[in-house]
């Protein structure tokens, strides 16, 4: 695959240009888990966006989580407490974060916050001919760049959707013990009795692929980049904005490949 | 200087979108000679190189480097084509993460090939060979434009390429540190017998270690000569590059 190519002019040949780089560079990137193992450089640098991914994220997922636990147990207490259901707040909590917003809340705060960041270096890395100096060295910028961003995300994604799920509950119990009357360890239970442990897996296949779609988009779009520091800001907002619909056009096919057929 | 053909141009035309940047590009660059493109900007000087590197594919005509049709190779072929080619890009491009010593290991380091000891042996004899024996563990933000470009340098001798190409080797940088690396060019290519290629605007540098210079203009060479034979042309449009840079009685910066 050649990254230093005379730019396409045509729009919509442009665009399928880019879809058709993202499927080769996703499917290579997996195939080339094993220089993970057995390459040093690729190693470390999968450590590195581990560390990235993952625990620079939590600060943001840990806020965004508590909130959206909190309003959506509000809300939803506000409409069971008209029919003395309170108890159902932390049952719809339950399946509706394993099952959709934790993984969906995951997929999003990594676009904004990790992948709009690979966007912008590997698109600062093109337009500095960086991606072509690794060329002429014979090294793959695929396996050098992507792949430990890509499996990184891919590790990552499912423990911090699980983490935002536990944060959200917590934000929800929270707020069902201050202002529902429903004691937290109650509200807990409930959620754990409920969980079923297809809603676990379905979400956490969800979280991976999303880390998975985000990674690639914003590398291959970061490798796309043109024009110098106007084009490494237009990626930056492409990536979230093409991750954003990635995940909710892949978020809604999963959900029909696993709920309804 | 051997007759033996390094670089063959045949025809190359190279487009972006409905624009022709070369228009038929021709040439002939033998082993060892240190061959010079200048001309004025945008007229595809970079492009030139990039063709022969294999980073574009020419729309039209042959590229063919060191026995090799660059467009005809699969991708792991090109790339091991590649490890044949040092390339000196003209802002450096080293990886920002990384000191310049490890900037330039990462070739030898990637391909796995040398023992860990006789890596280190190698790097710190290029960089004192460039100057930057104590700058090793330096990082490129730390540096100057011209230390960048000699680490840049660094790397792309570091694994004793058969090519060497530069890309506005001396831009940016103070007129001794331009000396520093035309004498670097000059040596290398006479040295090791390396074939050179280098694009410039530093008429001054290129008449010291060209063989040949080149004169792109309108995407075609239009006079290929010796330096001395260059200077003597009557070429209207060589002759105004030429006589911009003539200050004080010779060619200078």
């Amino acid at each position: 695959m050649r990254f230093t190519q005379a730019p396409i002019r045509n729009r919509a040949g442009a665009v399928l240009a880019e879809c058709g780089r993202t499927v080769l560079v996703t499917g290579r990137s997996l195939m080339l888990f094993p220089c993970i193992l057995f390459n040093r450089e690729c190693r470390r640098a999968f450590f590195e966006q581990l560390y990235t991914a993952g625990i620079r994220s939590l600060p943001v997922a840990t806020v965004v989580a508590l909130f959206t636990g909190m309003i959506l147990s509000l809300q939803l207490g506000i409409a069971f407490r008209q029919f003395s259901q309170e108890l159902m707040v932390a049952y719809t909590m339950s399946f509706t974060m394993f099952r959709e917003m934790g993984p969906f809340m995951t997929g999003i705060i990594l676009a904004s916050c990790v992948g709009s960041a690979m966007a912008a270096q590997l698109g600062a890395m093109t337009v500095n001919e960086e991606i072509a100096a690794l060329e002429m060295m014979g090294i793959d910028p695929v396996r050098f760049l992507v792949v430990p961003r890509l499996w990184a995300m891919a590790v990552m994604a499912p423990l911090l959707s699980f983490y935002i799920c536990v944060v959200a509950f917590c934000g929800g119990a929270l707020v069902g013990s201050t202002q529902l009357n429903l004691p937290f360890l109650q509200y807990m239970s409930e959620v754990v009795r409920v969980a079923e442990i297809k809603d676990l897996y379905v979400g956490l296949f969800k979280a991976i692929l999303f880390g998975i779609m985000v990674s690639s988009v914003s590398c291959v779009i970061g490798f796309s980049t043109r024009q110098g520091a106007v084009g490494v800001g237009a990626s930056t907002r492409r990536s979230v904005v093409v991750s954003f619909l990635v995940i909710l056009i892949g978020g809604y096919f999963v959900t029909r490949f696993f709920y309804v057929f | 200087m051997s007759s033996e053909s390094v670089i063959l141009l045949d025809n190359a035309v190279m487009a972006f979108g409905g624009r022709r940047v070369l228009n038929g590009l021709t040439a002939d660059i033998r082993k060892g000679e240190i061959f010079v493109i200048i001309g004025p900007s945008g007229t595809g000087k970079s492009v030139t190189l990039k063709l022969i590197s294999g980073l574009l594919e020419p729309t039209a005509g042959r590229v063919t480097v060191l026995g090799e049709d660059v467009n005809a190779l699969s991708d792991a072929a090109l790339s091991a084509h590649r490890r044949r080619i040092g390339y000196l890009f003209q802002s450096g491009a080293l990886l920002g993460w990384k000191t310049l010593a490890e900037n330039v290991a990462l070739p030898l380091l990637e391909h796995g090939r040398i023992p860990p000891g006789e890596i280190d042996r190698r790097v710190a004899a290029v960089l004192e060979e460039v100057g930057l024996g104590a700058s090793g563990e330096l990082y490129p933000a730390e540096v100057s434009g011209g230390m960048i470009k000699r680490a840049g340098f660094a790397r792309a001798i570091v694994e004793d390429p058969e090519l060497l190409l530069f890309d506005e080797p001396t831009s940016g940088l103070d007129p001794v540190m331009s000396r520093v690396i035309d004498r670097l060019i000059a040596s290398i290519s006479r040295a090791r017998g390396v074939t050179c290629v280098v694009v410039t605007h530093d008429l001054a540098g290129a008449l010291q270690y060209a063989d040949r210079i080149a004169f792109l203009k309108e995407g075609r060479f239009l006079e290929t000569a010796s330096p001395e034979a260059l200077l003597k042309t009557r070429t209207p449009d060589i002759r105004a590059f030429l006589d911009a840079q003539f200050v004080g009685g010779t060619y200078g910066r």
